[in-house]
């Protein structure tokens, strides 16, 4: 079923920076879950309190449906959530721990496109609703980080995977955004749709 | 027969005679119901109806490029991966919401709001299901999926003696892209394509297109928006039975694909899965235009309580 290689974390700036639209991609090696809430957790940190290196993983816009099984974390479902909230807090973050993989659904703005060119960096789409699939490419709940204070859904959740994926580039550091271009392609088509009404 | 099984065994000092020949109707177990019920929950969350996933297969035919090809293959992969492992499909596993025909004559209306709540709490640790529940002033979330006014519950009084019980796990990123219009109705039914199309196009690829899109004319505000989520109960692919309705059904669903959205707002040639209207007349001064996406997944499943054949669970 794989299309696209599989790359490993910590993650290789060179392999990403040459990455573009339309590449899709497999993961193994570590993820972090980083919602709203979790991003404006980690800005307000000093650095020496940031539990771990943000720069060295993928990071995915999810808030994880999770329980414990005997004492151990086990994921039910894990798919992507709306990544454009995250659009006030991501070009700080990627300036300033260095993200350079961020993966979520529904792509993001303008702001965020100029870090990730800046910074080397790509956003992916994650089959939105594909839940099933990402739990079961996940094998185990490296870590959790501050799980108390955010709750479940917001927490930074450290997933070990293998093969998770496949992730579809559609914003680059060349500053390519599919979102952009079918945006800009669907409201023509719109306005055609419209006149033969 | 199982049923009149279940009540002996249920209700070990009723004699066999006053079983079987009581005058009064015949009362529902309400844990059988209740278990019918987290069942058909489980079914919901964990894989789609046959219809849908046959209009994936077909979207995914249709697709020529790598982008749309890696949404929709990603999607087929999912539903094997839930249908395998009893896996919900989705970790936002909605807003428990069910839509209830009961018959005049059904006799066990009076525990059904309680099978209902007991079986999404079931349903919450068992499955397990996200916790969707907040209340909105405090932000605190009761961690059971249940609270004012949720589970959603939608009522109609139907002709004879049975209950079905339509359920439908609604997610939160597709109800986010509702939308009501309170159209002029000078407008006409032009004005409703417009509507529709302008927010097929907005939602782009937020409510994990490709969708199906729910339609409500007419009624009032409230009745436009329920119509439209209830429209979405109908299989994909089976068009309205009115003529003139399955007509402005087909011609949405063709001009929706036009637009170029496609699986998740990656671009390509399916936007939505199908168009689905419902209506009601309207005030002379108002027309409601209601547009109420559900996500591909679709979530649904239905427990039909009849005399003759007990509890089930259908599709």
């Amino acid at each position: 079923m794989k299309k696209g290689k599989v790359i490993e974390t910590p993650i290789d700036p060179e392999e990403i920076a040459e990455m573009r639209v339309g590449d899709s991609f497999y993961i193994t090696g570590t993820i972090f879950t980083a919602r709203d809430a979790a991003h404006e957790k980690l800005l307000e940190l000093e650095d020496e309190k940031v539990p771990f290196d943000p720069s060295e993983y993928a990071m995915f816009h999810c808030g994880p449906a999770i329980h414990k099984e005997e004492g151990v974390w086990k994921v039910v479902s894990a798919g992507p959530t709306t990544s454009i909230r995250m659009e006030i807090f991501e070009d700080e973050f990627i300036e300033r721990f260095g993200t350079k993989v961020i993966i979520g659904k529904g792509g993001m703005g303008e702001r965020t496109l100029k870090a990730l060119e800046k910074h080397g960096g790509v956003y992916c789409q994650y089959t939105g609703g594909a839940g099933a699939l990402m739990a079961n490419a996940i094998k185990e709940v490296e870590d959790v980080h501050f799980l108390e204070e955010l709750g479940i859904p917001e927490a930074f959740w450290m997933f070990r995977v293998k093969e998770a994926g496949p992730f579809l580039v559609t914003m680059d550091s060349a500053g390519n955004s599919t979102h952009a271009d079918v945006a800009a392609e669907v409201d023509k088509n719109l306005k055609k749709v419209k006149s033969d009404l | 027969m199982i049923l009149y099984l279940r009540l002996i065994s249920h209700h070990p000092s009723k004699d066999f005679y006053s079983t079987f020949f009581s005058p009064k109707p015949i009362e529902m177990n309400q844990v059988e119901i209740e278990d019918a019920l987290v069942g058909a929950i489980r079914e919901a969350v964990t894989s789609v109806t046959k219809e849908t996933e046959e209009a994936l297969r077909e979207a995914k035919r249709s697709e020529g490029e790598e982008g749309p090809q890696v949404q929709l293959d990603a999607i087929l992969e999912n539903i094997e991966v839930g249908k395998d492992e009893k896996r919900p499909i989705c970790q936002d596993t909605g807003t428990q919401t069910f839509f209830i025909e009961v018959g005049e004559e059904f006799s066990s209306l009076g525990v059904l709001k309680e099978a209902i709540d007991n079986a999404v709490k079931k349903a919450t640790k068992e499955i397990p299901l996200r916790p969707n529940a907040i209340d909105p002033l405090s932000d605190v979330n009761s961690d059971d999926n249940t609270g004012r006014f949720v589970p959603a519950l939608h009522w109609n009084v139907v002709e004879g003696d049975e209950a079905t019980i339509h359920v439908m796990p609604k997610g939160g990123g597709s109800e986010n892209m509702s939308k009501l219009e309170m159209m002029t109705p000078g407008r006409g039914l032009k004005g409703v394509k417009e509507i529709v199309l302008d927010q097929i196009a907005d939602m782009e690829g937020k409510p994990c297109p490709p969708t199906v899109v729910g339609v409500g004319l007419g009624g009032g505000a409230d009745l436009a928006l329920e119509l439209a989520k209830k429209a979405l109960m109908r299989p994909v692919g089976k068009n309205h039975p009115e003529e003139r309705v399955a007509e402005l059904e087909k011609e949405l669903k063709e001009k929706a694909n036009e637009l170029g959205v496609g699986p998740m707002g990656v671009g390509g040639k399916t936007t939505v899965l199908d168009v689905k209207i419902e209506y009601a007349h309207r005030h002379p001064a108002s027309f409601p235009v209601a547009v109420l996406p559900q996500c591909w997944a679709n979530r649904q499943s239905r427990v039909k309580i009849s005399s003759d054949r007990g509890v089930e669970v259908i599709r």
